[in-house]
């Protein structure tokens, strides 16, 4: 087998075991009142890691500055200013493409 | 705000439901598609890609495995940087549990549809996840990706880089967005900024998957009586 499909087959596998363990480990019964307040806040946790990581990922182990954090900069502004998801998203994908043409 | 992607407390929505929910972001997600495909069919071949997409169908991770793979790294460290990225969605698996009905193989299997949208599309305020919308917005996702990756493969050359568009910042502006709401509790403030310290304080010195998911971490602020 290649690496390719070797890497291929592995993967697929252990995201499976990954993805499966929680649903497996907690779910049909109510979770404890602590063991609840500490998953329920997983979301926060990682979406904000999300958005680091999404911002600031050089796409491979390290962290760099780019076009990103202007979008993500208007995003944020857009948020306090209330306006509705599409033109959050849609104005922080505008502002990076605007800032790269610009040569940021 | 928007509340379109948000559903009444205690119902759970049907699959049409979070198919609407999940459909605006098939079309970044196809872009990113697009890139991943465009990248991987000159280090994987035509078809592995498009095999890759449909049965890991975890976008960060094929990406994390494509450049070890690109570099001639091996199919061992492939598969770890791989399995760092996706490592995510065991705390992730864990916060959608209490929210899924069933025998355990029909919750694990359900447990496949989260991926980072439909795991943010589905959070409700209370904490818990609308199945329905987990399941369904999963499916744009994955028509995107998928659909994506095969069109970069094949028609990748002929078009034009989606980073132009600014596609890569629609993902971040869009978990902020989400995250927004959390802010609106201290609690959700504090676990926020503290799992993106955590994540922002590590990158540099550890793999990115592991960077991401040691923010889990922080949810531990919710043992704290307020």
């Amino acid at each position: 087998m290649s690496e390719v499909w070797l890497t291929i087959a592995v993967l697929s596998v252990g995201t499976v075991l990954i993805k499966s363990t929680g649903p497996l480990a907690l779910g049909g019964r109510q979770p404890g009142e602590r063991t609840f307040a500490v998953v329920s806040l997983f979301a926060p946790a990682l979406l904000a890691a999300l958005v680091v990581y999404e911002t600031l990922s050089d796409g491979h182990d390290g962290v760099t500055v780019d076009a990103r954090v202007i979008g993500v900069a208007v995003a944020v502004i857009a948020l306090l200013a209330r306006a509705p998801l599409a033109a959050v998203v849609l104005g922080a994908a505008a502002a990076t493409a605007v800032a790269r043409a610009a040569g940021v | 705000m928007s509340d379109s992607a948000r559903t009444v407390p205690d119902e759970h929505s049907d699959l049409r439901d979070g198919i609407r929910a999940g459909l605006p972001f098939a079309v970044p997600t196809l872009a990113v598609g697009i890139t991943f495909g465009v990248l991987a069919e000159p280090v994987m071949g035509e078809i592995a890609p498009i095999v890759m997409s449909i049965v890991v169908f975890a976008g960060a991770a094929q990406f994390a495995s494509l450049s070890v793979l690109a570099a001639a790294g091996g199919a061992g460290a492939a598969i770890l940087a791989g399995l760092l990225m996706n490592a995510r969605f065991l705390p992730m698996g864990f916060a959608i549990a209490p929210s899924l009905r069933g025998r355990p193989l029909k919750r694990a299997a359900q447990g496949q549809a989260v991926v980072d949208a439909s795991f943010a599309i589905a959070r409700r305020r209370d904490g818990r996840f609308d199945r329905g919308i987990l399941l369904g917005a999963t499916i744009p996702q994955a028509t995107g990706w998928i659909g994506g990756t095969a069109i970069g493969v094949f028609a990748g050359s002929v078009l034009s880089d989606p980073e132009k568009l600014g596609i890569d910042a629609i993902f971040p502006a869009f978990y902020l967005a989400i995250l927004w709401e959390e802010g609106a509790t201290r609690q959700g403030l504090a676990v926020a900024i503290a799992g993106g310290a955590i994540t922002l304080s590590l990158m540099s010195y550890v793999p990115a998957g592991l960077a991401v998911i040691a923010a889990a971490l922080a949810a531990l602020i919710g043992l704290r009586r307020s």
